[in-house]
């Protein structure tokens, strides 16, 4: 293909992408938007895998049986969500076992709210409540993102999010309702989540260096400091329907904007976080490697018994 | 008669009930996403059968009791579940083997209970005989799969029915509260499942080429609340919000 022809072929592209159509796995893309699509649908596939550990964590100690289905549930979802993902992934060209070597290398990244430990029951509430909160707000208008297998699994992604979110609200609410202790926990909770929580929406604007493409292929609508101003201005409100602080001296109400005004976040702590260095990196991955390795026989016999049967089947015919 | 069927309920749902627990043992990290949704998925079938049996066996006793008394408020000794389910996941081939051995005798089980006079019984088998028999398409398979792929996942799953066998057999003993309510047409006589069971287990050993162990030495004590030394941690880490929390809304 000559220059002109890419040229041209770019040209039709953005204008259907302008005019709000899909791009299915089929059509002719940018090198650069597969690219991107991979990194983010990888990435977002990535989190809901390693999401499954710290909540999985609580599962054997849930506090009562209904609490105990209901986690289950929800892990069980975010574990159909990375299928969806991977899937839609796969459409752009690249294989599963591939995107798992991304992620187990460390080449692919997920979320870092995940690299923070879940130390009491209270922090399947405030998962529930502020991270799958923060991430409904990322990953609404994702579902008129300009890709189709991405956009029609984030409708069902969405659904279920926000089940999820309401749930963790209530579980937040049950313990401000209960006793001292349970309150305690359910403060000691925000407090550890708050300030991660904000840092899930992204880098600051300024430090954000994928912002500006994703803006013209509809992968985001809002930059990042937008969407932490209306995961905020959001939230603030239900930490005082709980009776419990949001952990923040700076954050205050500011009539003129309408908007709540916030301290200043730890970016050394994210960046630390995103560099592999957060409070529990290494035993995520550890998890998901060791599942891996140890899984491998598991693979590899079904791999074997399906050739075994596939050959018994041609054998037959003959 | 209401404290024998209280506590035969109690010997159906424990076993739902430890096994369910041992299965959120390993979410996040099984083999592949399918496998590991699968299994959370059978976790929650047992642990919402769990709930039936409890809500309904809360109802037979005297005072407030309710469903998380049941399973958070008794001591090791008081647990009624066959020495099977409670054993560790030690390695995915044992998670698959302890599965297809319960689940070849729940899918009896259940259907059983489909004829028992209890209403309600027989209510939570109509719903629960449909999440077992996914179960046991799923372990049976698995089981095939694993037994008759290479040799080290022969050897494996060798290795998996040859530690279990020994607790297959208490599955078929009958409890005093069993005998009394097998009496009143509520309970299933389960001894009377034992040939079926092994004839089915055997056919689907034989298709995934293991061999089917000659032990016949079991070991029981589960229904008597005689555990093995893993029950105790595994209602340890199950029951320790309640202990330490007692009598909260969660």
């Amino acid at each position: 293909m000559s220059e002109q022809e890419v040229k041209n072929l770019e040209e039709i592209f953005e204008a259907r992408i302008a005019r709000d159509e899909k791009i299915e796995p089929k059509d002719w893309m940018p090198e650069k938007y597969r690219k991107t699509h991979i990194r983010q649908i990888s990435q977002h596939a990535h989190s809901e895998i390693i999401g499954m550990l710290p909540e999985g964590n609580w599962i054997t100690r849930a506090p009562s049986l209904r609490r105990k289905v209901a986690l289950l549930a929800k892990v069980q979802d975010e574990a159909g969500h990375g299928l969806y993902l991977y899937s839609a992934c796969e459409t752009l060209g690249i294989s599963r076992d591939e995107l798992y070597e991304q992620l187990h290398s460390g080449k692919a990244k997920y979320s870092s709210i995940f690299n923070y430990p879940t130390v009491t029951w209270a922090d399947m509430g405030a998962i529930g409540w502020l991270v799958d909160g923060a991430a409904i707000i990322n990953q609404v208008p994702l579902c008129n993102t300009s890709y189709g297998p991405y956009a029609r699994a984030m409708v069902r992604v969405c659904k279920e999010e926000s089940f999820h979110q309401r749930q963790g609200f209530e579980i937040m609410l049950t313990l401000c309702n209960g006793s001292p202790e349970q309150k305690a926990m359910a403060q000691d909770a925000l407090n550890r989540w708050w300030w991660p929580s904000l840092m899930m929406l992204g880098p600051t604007d300024a430090e954000s260096v994928h912002t500006e493409q994703s803006m013209k292929w509809k992968l985001k609508r809002k930059t990042n400091d937008e969407l932490r101003q209306q995961f905020i201005d959001q939230t603030v409100p239900q930490a005082e329907l709980l009776g419990i602080t949001v952990p923040d001296p700076d954050l205050k109400w500011n009539e003129e904007t309408g908007h709540y005004d916030f301290g200043e976040i730890d970016w050394d702590e994210f960046w630390q976080v995103v560099k592999g260095h957060g409070p529990c990196n290494k035993e995520r991955m550890s998890a998901r490697v060791n599942a891996w390795n140890n899984g491998e026989w598991v693979r590899d016999a079904a791999i074997a018994h399906a050739e075994k049967k596939q050959n018994k089947k041609l054998k037959n015919v003959s | 008669m209401k404290n024998d069927l209280y506590n035969y309920i109690l010997g159906i749902a424990d076993n739902s009930l430890i096994l369910g627990q041992r299965l959120g043992e390993l979410c996040g990290h099984g083999p592949n996403l399918e496998t590991d949704i699968a299994l959370t998925n059978i976790s929650l079938d047992l642990l919402g059968q769990t709930r039936s049996y409890f809500q309904y066996a809360a109802t037979l006793v005297e005072g407030e009791k309710t469903e998380d008394d049941i399973a958070f408020m008794r001591t090791e000794r008081d647990y009624k579940n066959v020495l099977l389910v409670e054993q560790p996941n030690t390695h995915f081939g044992f998670v698959i083997m302890r599965q297809f051995l319960f689940d070849v005798y729940h899918l009896q089980f259940m259907k059983k209970l489909q004829q028992s006079k209890d209403e309600t019984l027989v209510a939570i088998a109509n719903k629960g005989i449909k999440e077992v028999s996914y179960h046991e398409r799923f372990s049976s398979d698995w089981v095939i799969r694993l037994g008759d792929g290479t040799d080290e996942s022969r050897e494996k799953m060798q290795e998996a029915v040859n530690g279990l066998w020994r607790y297959t057999n208490e599955l078929f003993q009958l409890t005093e509260a069993d005998k009394a309510m097998v009496s009143e047409g509520i309970a299933v006589d389960v001894s009377t499942l034992k040939d079926e069971y092994y004839a089915k287990v055997s056919e689907v050993l034989k298709e995934a080429t293991l061999t089917i162990p000659d032990d016949n030495y079991f070991q029981k004590g589960g229904k008597e609340g005689i555990h093995t030394e893993h029950m105790g941690y595994l209602l340890a880490d199950m029951q320790y919000m309640q202990r330490s929390y007692p009598n909260m809304k969660w």
